[in-house]
Parts: structure tokens; sequence; C-alpha cells
């Protein structure tokens, strides 16, 4: 039997507001009740310094913990208790992942994200990338399908890159691959012979990568055309024509700030000003 | 006698060990023995009580990537790049076949690797065939520019004839 001592508690540092202690409570039970200690604050808005803490008994067992708790992004671990860092809304997907829903446009590189590059020197064997954080990526010759040390990649100086992170914390530079770990480069690699590049916030390319995305659905009906959204805000389209490309840069860019009803006549009303 | 034949004995294994082909199971035990006591005598070691690492149950993901279930990031629509569709194709549906693995789908008969997989196999087989038997000075402009998903059009340096001398 493995005793739990738990309780939620909102700590306030530099702002005045006061928290009512809704969420104290001390009870002995099992796991299951961290995660009714989160389910609490599903859908709320968190602020950076609330802690939800659990602590360990001595006398359970200590080592009957079947049940992992993920923190993405916007949640911290901090010993025994999870703290949030970031403000937004807790999100929760099943079984056990939580993360912080926030707004930004500065990018920090995360390992295993697919991003957007843009070379920016080359020297020896690696290109200098930028991707848009706070230091330049580094892109070895060698992570392009098919290369070897004889058979160089065509890569020259202003090209878009499409490429994963294999190395993205704050204590080294970043890394970038173009390929995955069967060698195999699954899309990735220069790309962008004609289009558009432009900037967006990271939320719209999150609801733009999310699976039944209702703007690329509503896109799709206007007219063909290409696109690559990396995750660090980049997006780079491309159409038939310069006019076609250009009306999708305007409508993604305007999609931002919009409800879904003002962007649904919005598009509306471009494709029939369009046939 | 009996010492003079262990003295031999030991003058033998010791002074002409070199020259059989192989040591015996015991003396190699020996001399392995006598290494790992060499070895253990000079080898240091932390002189504290063995720690063991506390398993969190708490762990950090700091991609948002698996939190929301992102799709892959290339995408066509109604044919724009055919190659790019084929992609999203399959990196959706590898993506699905994660999560469920359990869904038997019995309309498509059960390969080891797909048609698709072996089509690309395939195709970049023949072009290192190709490559391999070009001759050295066609093999650098041996290129998938037509097959190529970016669409990159790499130009094509007219080909070097013998140029017979005018004199």
């Amino acid at each position: 039997m493995l005793f739990l001592h738990f309780y939620c508690e909102n700590k306030s540092f530099s702002r005045s507001r006061k928290y009512t202690n809704t969420g104290r409570s001390r009870c002995f039970l099992a796991m299951d009740t961290i995660h009714a200690c989160f389910k609490e604050k599903i859908g709320e808005v968190l602020l950076p310094g609330d802690v939800f803490s659990f602590r360990l008994s001595e006398s359970g067992d200590g080592s009957i913990k079947t049940e992992k708790i993920i923190c993405g992004p916007g949640l911290r671990r901090n010993g025994e208790e999870v703290q949030v860092c970031k403000s937004g809304i807790l999100r929760h997907k099943q079984p056990n992942m939580y993360w912080i829903d926030s707004q930004q446009r500065r990018y920090v590189p995360a390992k295993g994200e697919s991003v957007i590059g843009i070379v920016t020197a080359k020297s020896g064997d690696i290109f200098k990338v930028d991707v848009g954080g706070s230091e330049q990526a580094s892109l070895s010759y060698l992570a392009f399908e098919g290369a070897t040390k004889r058979n160089r990649p065509n890569v020259q100086v202003g090209d878009l890159v499409y490429g994963q992170f294999t190395i993205a914390n704050k204590d080294m530079e970043p890394e970038l691959v173009c390929i995955d770990s069967c060698g195999r480069a699954n899309g990735m690699g220069v790309f962008g012979a004609d289009g558009l590049l432009f900037k967006v916030s990271l939320g719209l390319v999150r609801r733009l990568l999310a699976p039944q995305s209702e703007i690329i659905k509503d896109l799709e009906k206007i007219f063909p055309f290409e696109l690559v959204v990396g995750m660090n805000g980049r997006v780079w389209v491309k159409a038939k024509t310069v006019q076609q490309t250009l009306i999708v840069t305007n409508l993604l860019e305007t999609c931002e700030n919009m409800t879904s009803q003002q962007r649904q006549t919005l598009f509306k009303r471009v494709a029939e000003g369009f046939l | 006698m009996s010492n003079q034949e262990k003295k031999t004995k030991k003058l033998s294994t010791k002074y002409y060990y070199f020259m059989q082909r192989g040591l015996d199971a015991e003396l190699k035990k020996q001399l392995d023995e006598e290494e790992k006591r060499i070895i253990s005598d000079e080898h240091w070691f932390l002189d504290l009580p063995e720690l063991k690492a506390k398993e969190n149950y708490i762990i950090e993901e700091r991609s948002c990537v698996p939190c929301e279930d992102l799709v892959y990031g290339r995408m066509s629509f109604r044919g724009f790049n055919p190659e790019v569709e084929k992609l999203m194709l399959l990196m959706n549906t590898h993506k699905e076949e994660e999560e469920d693995e359990e869904e038997d789908d019995v309309s498509r008969m059960e390969t080891d690797i797909t048609d698709e997989e072996m089509a690309r196999r395939y195709e970049s087989l023949v072009e290192s065939m190709r490559n391999k038997f070009a001759k050295k000075r066609n093999r650098s402009t041996v290129t998938k520019s037509e097959e190529d998903v970016n669409c990159n059009v790499v130009g094509d340096q007219p080909k070097k004839v013998f140029l017979k001398p005018q004199d």
C-alpha cells in the first residue's frame, strides 16, 4: 500500500494577487489522485510560479511507481514538484501528458522538432543555419541523404533547408540534420526554388499542424498550392502564380487574429473573387 | 631428480611459451588471474556507498509535437507537388500506425516492406548502379533532377569531346 501526502498550492511571488486555497487537501490515497490534482486546473489559466507538489512519505515502498507523468512545454520538474514556468492554459492528453498552452513569437529550439532554416555560412565541414533562435544551428554536410565525403550536397548560402534538431538544449549550440535515424531524407533537405518565406507566431503554426486543422481544410478549397511549415514560426508558400502566392500569404497572416466564423467568410469571399 | 624436473618444467613454461602454438587452458587461467590481481591492486575506485539513482516518475518533455500530435510539416494540396503528397500520406499513416497497432488492416496484403518503399529502394539502386558504371567525367552530372522533390534545376555542362588538332 503506497501512502502519499500531497497538496496543491498556488504561490505568488511578485504579483499582489492572492489565491484562495481551494485546492488544499491532505489525503492518503493512491497514485490516481496526482492526476486529480492536475485535473482541477485543466482548462484554467495558470501563471508562472504556480506549484503542484507531491510529497512521498518515507513509510511507503517508494519503488512501485508504474505511472509516469509527462510534463510538456511550460511545466518544469523541480525535485518532487511540478512548477509552471509560462503563463497559459493547462491542457491534458490521455493518459498522462500535461502542458501549458501559451502564445509567443520567439522560438526556442527543442529536440525532435522540424524547422525551416536559412543557410548563412559555409565553413569547412558544417553549414551555419539561422533558425530564429538565440544561436545559429550547425548542419553537417554529411547529414543529407546520400552524402559522402566525396559526394557533397549542393547547398549554397541563402538556401532554405527543412531539418530536424538532434541536439537542442540551453547549454550547447543546436544541431540540425536532414535525415532521419534510418538515413532517409523523408522530404527534408534543401527546398524552395520559388515561393515566399514569411514569419508567423508559434500558436498559428501549432494550429496549422494540428491533426484536423480547419484552416488547412478551408485553404485547400481555394486553389492548389504547396506549403512548408517550420516549428520556428516560418512558413513557406508556393503557388502557380505570384498573385496566388501572395493571397495565401496574406490569408495565413490574417488568420491569426480571426475567429473561425470570420475566417470562413473571408475565405469564401476570396474563393468567389478568384473564380 | 624431481627438483630438476620441476625446474625444467618451470623453465620450459616460462621461457619457451612463446614457441608454442597456444597456451594451455590452465596456463591461460593462471596468467589471467595474475593479471587481474595486478590490475585490481592498481585499480582506483571510489570508496563510497552505492548510490541508487532515484527513479523519477515525472518526465520532462520540451517539444510540443507529441503533446498535440502535430502532423508532418510539408504539405501540398490538389496535386501541386505529387512527391510531397506521397510523403504526406507516408508520414501521417506512419504516425497513425504507431498509435493503432492493434487494428488489423485486412485490405492490404501483408508484406515485409511496402510497395512504395520497394519502388523507392529500387529507384535508388538503379541510380547508384548507373553512377557506378558511368564514366568518371559523367559521374558528377548524373543527378536526379527530374525526380527531385524540390524541382531543383542543375545546369548540364556540354560534354567534352576530343578536339582534333587543326595542324
